[in-house]
């Protein structure tokens, strides 16, 4: 028998609070959560700061690559299985595409690739091609199965409805961290019909449709969708944490390239200081070290990245207030003179952060859209766009909701010990009292 | 934040006028694979590389009121045409960083090609890790729909030559 047909003697499962098992039989997945690519993923949390806000939230992209895994084998294993539009000679790709998805992260994702210019879709790319034991395993199916694999993932395949079983509105990906992350922040919202939308989605050429008797459901599944986005991904003192978190890197990124003398050289970093991380680097990096390094960094001389470090670590967050960018832009170029003169660096001290999602929206054949829809199937075998046939998401389709907010430390505007007069009118503006 | 929006609305300036969203997606795509200091993140999806991010940078510009944005029939579908407002020049005035001069030279000169033409430019730099072969067959696999030739990928090709050295003899000098 063949390794890609290769089935264990026995079914191993793994107990998991979102699906309550996961179920393995082929051998190709069991070795690749073997791979200490895979592994990796234990450390290194989902939802990045959102710790700093719902406590529970210490869940990892391990449980949730597991996770994605689990839900596209239920669909093809029991959904797909037997239909004609699907290519059973596709499963185990898709398996592996979901199962390997996210391999590519890294710690605190989302301040790593903004403050050192990368993208954790080329590190996912670089592991399943690059000379590693997930690449080893992934080429006793075929030579070019790596390669199959990176592709899927990056959208680049032809395999189109592979590819939306992993990504698109309504996929694998977010079914499952929707579920994990209401699972584990605690919160009400999130939740939804699951078995409902597996039980309703059908294979066609190009991408998967769901039937209409099942709109109901995929209703429910966008508005916790929105739900999730504002309750728990955009909440503000998470993004206070990461706002203090690319701060760090910044300025550690900053003093490495004036030569200052780290007491704790910061070796883990150097190549993503330099803007070429090398991928053996960048997989000894999980979150287990970037805080041993924040840790040994409040012992710095440069007052900054010690400040930084501690609040951090201790959660002495910034506080915010909303901010109007079209109407306060001025204001923010007094603030940045104030901070200045109070000798509060703005750069790491004043910061704009927004925050912006758009629940659904729908591609209109020749505009220039770039979403895929949603696509429901009729019972006389038409097929129809969602927001044509539900009030619910046409009321919020295409309508996008963004936030700004101005983030800085409180405690040092209280001081007043030093530059109090403008400090007096940092508050002003800011409109503090006290 | 504001400084990213700001090099967007440099660029539109410097264009005067971009008509349709996906070409201005692949202009600003194109330069920042020639360097300039771009940082939307893009990935892959229907045409080519494209960047929610820079999506909602100017739907942001234009709801602040310093793009304006005029959507308009052409054909059986709709595009939008943006320009710099007079408030966005203002803006302009105080977020405005140094970006070299080449940057202004390869805007003008996309902004005269086709979004078609450019979307194939961008898609061949986003392949352009795969040996010139392979680009081939992979712009058959994922741009079907359009039927790109070989001449118009050769085309694209020298095209994406011509921005280098563009940047490139301007360093020189």
């Amino acid at each position: 028998m063949s390794y890609a047909m290769e089935k264990l003697r026995e079914e191993k499962v793994f107990k998991d609070p979102v699906h309550r098992y996961i179920h393995v039989r082929d051998r190709v997945i069991w070795d690749l959560v073997g791979t200490k690519e895979f592994q990796r993923l234990r450390r290194i949390k989902q939802l990045g700061t959102t710790f700093l806000t719902f406590h529970g939230a210490e869940h990892s992209r391990f449980s949730h690559s597991l996770g994605v895994y689990e839900i596209v084998r239920r669909i093809v294993d029991d959904v797909f299985k037997g239909r004609q539009e699907w290519d059973e000679s596709d499963r185990l790709l898709s398996l592996c595409a979901a199962l390997l998805h996210d391999l590519g992260h890294g710690p605190f994702s989302h301040a790593f690739e903004k403050v050192f210019q990368f993208d954790h879709e080329y590190f996912t790319q670089a592991i399943i091609m690059g000379d590693t034991e997930v690449n080893q395993v992934l080429r006793l199916v075929s030579a070019d199965f790596p390669k199959k694999v990176a592709e899927v993932i990056a959208k680049t395949s032809e395999k189109k409805l592979v590819i939306s079983l992993i990504s698109s509105q309504i996929d694998a990906d977010r079914m499952d961290y929707l579920l994990r992350d209401a699972y584990f922040t605690g919160v009400s919202y999130g939740h939804f019909d699951m078995e409902r939308i597996l039980r309703v989605m059908r294979p066609k050429e190009d991408q998967v449709v769901f039937k209409k008797s099942g709109m109901h459901a995929v209703e429910d599944y966008i508005m916790s969708r929105y739900q999730m986005y504002w309750q728990v991904y955009f909440h503000p003192v998470s993004r206070s944490g990461e706002v203090i978190l690319q701060k760090i890197l910044h300025r550690a990124k900053e003093l490495h390239e004036q030569f200052y003398h780290f007491k704790h050289e910061p070796k883990h970093f150097v190549t993503l200081f330099e803007g070429k991380p090398k991928l053996k680097d960048y997989l000894e990096l999980d979150e287990s070290v970037v805080l041993y390094y924040f840790h040994v960094w409040q012992e710095e001389d440069d007052p900054i990245l010690k400040d930084l470090c501690y609040r951090f670590l201790n959660r002495h967050l910034f506080k915010y207030i909303e901010f109007d960018p079209a109407t306060e832009y001025k204001k923010y170029m007094k603030l940045v003179t104030l901070f200045t003169d109070a000798g509060i660096n703005p750069e790491y001290y004043l910061v704009l952060d927004s925050s912006s999602d758009l629940p659904y929206d729908f591609y209109r054949p020749g505009e220039e859209e770039e979403r895929l829809p949603i696509q429901l199937s009729m019972s006389n075998g038409e097929i129809r766009e969602l927001s044509r046939q539900s009030e619910i998401v046409e009321a919020i389709s295409g309508k996008r909701r963004t936030d700004h907010k101005l983030y800085f430390p409180l405690d040092l505007l209280k001081d007043e010990s030093t530059k109090k007069n403008e400090k007096r009118q940092i508050k002003e503006l800011l409109g503090i009292n006290g | 934040m504001l400084f990213e929006h700001a090099k967007i609305l440099h660029a539109i300036r410097t264009a005067k006028e971009v008509v349709g969203r996906k070409k201005l997606q692949k202009m600003i795509y194109i330069a920042k694979r020639l360097s300039f200091p771009y940082q939307e993140k893009f990935d892959f999806h229907f045409y080519g590389p494209y960047s929610e991010e820079l999506t909602l940078q100017v739907e942001e510009l234009v709801n602040m009121g310093f793009l304006d944005e005029v959507k308009e029939k052409k054909g059986g579908y709709f595009q939008y045409r943006y320009q710099l407002t007079k408030n966005g020049g203002e803006f302009l005035e105080l977020f405005e960083q140094k970006l070299p001069s080449t940057l202004d030279e390869c805007i003008n000169d996309m902004n005269k090609k086709s979004s078609r033409f450019l979307e194939l430019v961008s898609t061949v730099l986003y392949f352009d890790a795969l040996p010139r072969e392979d680009i081939y067959k992979k712009i058959s696999q994922v741009k079907s729909k359009q039927r790109y030739t070989k001449e118009e990928i050769d085309e694209a090709f020298q095209y994406i030559e011509s921005l280098k050295s563009m940047v490139n003899n301007q360093q020189m000098e």
